[in-house]
């Protein structure tokens, strides 16, 4: 495709820090106006990429390509264009909200009136406060402050490096919210995220793990990768299931899932419905008189959990 | 044998704010209990008043048969903390922090070395006991942390959001060393913002507004609220919070 179409070309990009290796070969492409996930732990490369994405960083190898321009050439051509919210709570809390806004649109060159239509349905949320300091915000205010901030001049794509780690299940629900608000005015988006469970909110995501990618689909795909059956189990002594089913000669797999544990196994010629009748048999015998078994569907986390013990390139 | 924690009418005030309103419950030894609620619900302040870094306005807190206020040296010598912001020291090795915490708590110099065997032995770390923490993986450090939170063997380890960023694995890594801790009799007391982690808990409260707004088991909680899941309650009861904050 031409480099006009896509908003974000990623192409082999590498970057090491001394002996570590924090990006090796990653490669995606943004289509239009799509939200785009990088799901992963610390650690996966996520930062290093938005960096080099927002010309902060050269890449060792490879290139990239933001809204056409060269991340390494054109630099000052796209830090202009690109709007970018660091991990970091990065605004002034000393200065007040409206300050803090007012100052980040100079920097741009434009004013928040400008802007106002851009920024109206998150900054329209923090108003009220709109003289209180922003060190003394609520953790979800900040965020919507951050997000104002990052938006004021218009930009004509948006990278979000981790908006939601540490903060509460409901304030990240209502981040994702005004992130689908974003994407429905066809800003291309992408976000970082350690939480598996925000992946499935994104039309597509990369899953990285120490600088690599391990898969890159639509999030419904990407559980539809998991290799094998995977069965749910239901028992009150969750600690002493789990033990009892690592020690079945054919576990592939056991990990506890909220309240189940989710059980795979490394045969694939029983059917999962005989699988499930034969594990819950066998926890029954072992004194687990209410275990309760059935196939299940795997999910973002499952899949990420399988890949992450694949070797380099088998997952891709 | 008496409560691991217990809080009665546990109250602080900031000025005309009460960040913690009055709030009781018991801990049971070697119970896993999960500590819930929204960013400024009052989960901090709770915890920094038991463990004695912070004098309630009013009420009362007993950690480990001992008064918060009274005796509060007593309380600290008989409690592991660990957070994700707080944990090690970076620029130490591995061994350098065993050795460094051991000392803080008063272990002897042989109790040191021969728990700090045991424990890098435990976490398979043998070979980077002269690595510099900074440069171990997060969740390495995490571990390590949880297992140098335990290194003078308290009654009680208080846990804050100790698995925050660290891949599904080694999160789950994690839970199995909590629950070997609390099946060695040791309390566990830990927040998370991960609610799939409230359902490993023996327990788990819901702070909303400096109140708790639900207390007991997940299957419980569940039952009583109708909630499928933990994650759905606390968004019912933590909503409504958030949403008047703005």
């Amino acid at each position: 495709m031409s480099a006009a179409a896509s908003p974000l070309v990623v192409d082999g990009v590498g970057k090491r820090f001394g002996e570590t290796v924090a990006l090796d070969g990653v490669s995606f492409e943004l289509r239009p106006a799509e939200l785009f996930g990088l799901v992963g732990p610390d650690g996966g490369g996520k930062t290093t990429l938005f960096r080099i994405l927002t010309t902060l960083l050269v890449p060792d190898t490879g290139r990239a390509t933001v809204l056409g321009l060269d991340v390494v050439r054109d630099l000052w051509a796209i830090r202009t264009r690109v709007g970018y919210m660091p991990g970091r709570f990065s605004l002034y809390p000393d200065l007040s909200v409206a300050e803090n806004l007012s100052f980040f649109a100079s920097v741009f060159g434009t004013s928040v009136e400008e802007g106002y239509a851009t920024i109206a349905p998150i900054y329209g949320q923090i108003e009220p406060f709109r003289d209180r300091r922003a060190g003394a915000l609520s953790g979800g205010m900040k965020q919507k402050l951050a997000l104002s901030c990052a938006l004021v001049h218009r930009p004509d794509i948006l990278f979000l490096d981790e908006p939601t780690t540490g903060v509460d299940a409901v304030s990240r629900r209502e981040f994702w919210d005004l992130l689908d608000t974003l994407r429905a005015t066809g800003l291309p988006i992408v976000v970082a995220t350690p939480y598996m469970d925000e992946a499935g909110r994104c039309d597509r995501v990369a899953l990285m793990q120490q600088g690599r990618v391990l898969a890159i689909d639509a999030p419904a795909a990407i559980g539809a990768r998991f290799p094998r059956p995977l069965l749910a189990v239901r028992v009150r002594d969750r600690y002493g299931a789990l033990q009892a089913l690592r020690a079945l000669p054919h576990a592939a797999s056991v990990f506890p899932f909220g309240e189940e544990l989710h059980y795979s196994d490394t045969r694939t010629a029983p059917a999962p419905a005989a699988l499930a009748a034969e594990v819950r048999d066998y926890l029954r015998g072992r004194g687990f008189a209410d275990a309760e078994v059935a196939p299940t569907q795997p999910g973002i986390e499952d899949a990420f959990m399988a890949l992450m013990g694949a070797p380099p390139g088998a997952a891709a | 044998m008496s409560a691991a924690i217990e809080a009665h009418e546990l109250t602080r005030r900031f000025g005309r704010f009460t960040a913690v309103d009055a709030i009781s419950f018991d801990v049971q030894p070697g119970e896993v209990f999960g500590f819930l609620g929204a960013n400024g619900a009052g989960k901090t302040t709770a915890i920094k008043m038991l463990i004695g870094l912070l004098a309630p306005t009013s009420g009362t807190a007993r950690v480990a048969g001992f008064d918060v206020v009274t005796q509060a040296d007593e309380v600290r010598r008989r409690i592991g903390y660990m957070s994700q912001r707080f944990s090690l020291y970076e620029d130490l090795t591995v061994r350098e922090n065993v050795t460094l915490y051991g000392g803080i708590y008063g272990l002897s110099d042989a109790d040191i070395r021969t728990r700090g065997d045991a424990l890098l032995a435990g976490l398979r770390l043998g070979h980077a006991a002269d690595t510099r923490v900074a440069a171990l993986p997060l969740g390495w450090k995490q571990k390590l942390a949880f297992s140098v939170a335990l290194l003078h063997r308290p009654a009680i380890v208080f846990l804050d959001e100790p698995t925050g960023g660290v891949d599904p694995i080694t999160r789950r890594q994690f839970w199995e060393m909590i629950y070997a801790a609390a099946a060695g009799g040791t309390t566990v007391f830990v927040t998370t913002h991960y609610l799939d982690e409230a359902e490993y808990c023996d327990r788990v409260s819901i702070m909303v507004d400096g109140r708790i707004a639900a207390l007991g088991t997940p299957e419980a909680l569940k039952r009583e609220s109708g909630a499928a899941t933990l994650d759905e309650l606390f968004v019912r009861l933590a909503r409504p919070a958030a949403a008047a904050q703005g």
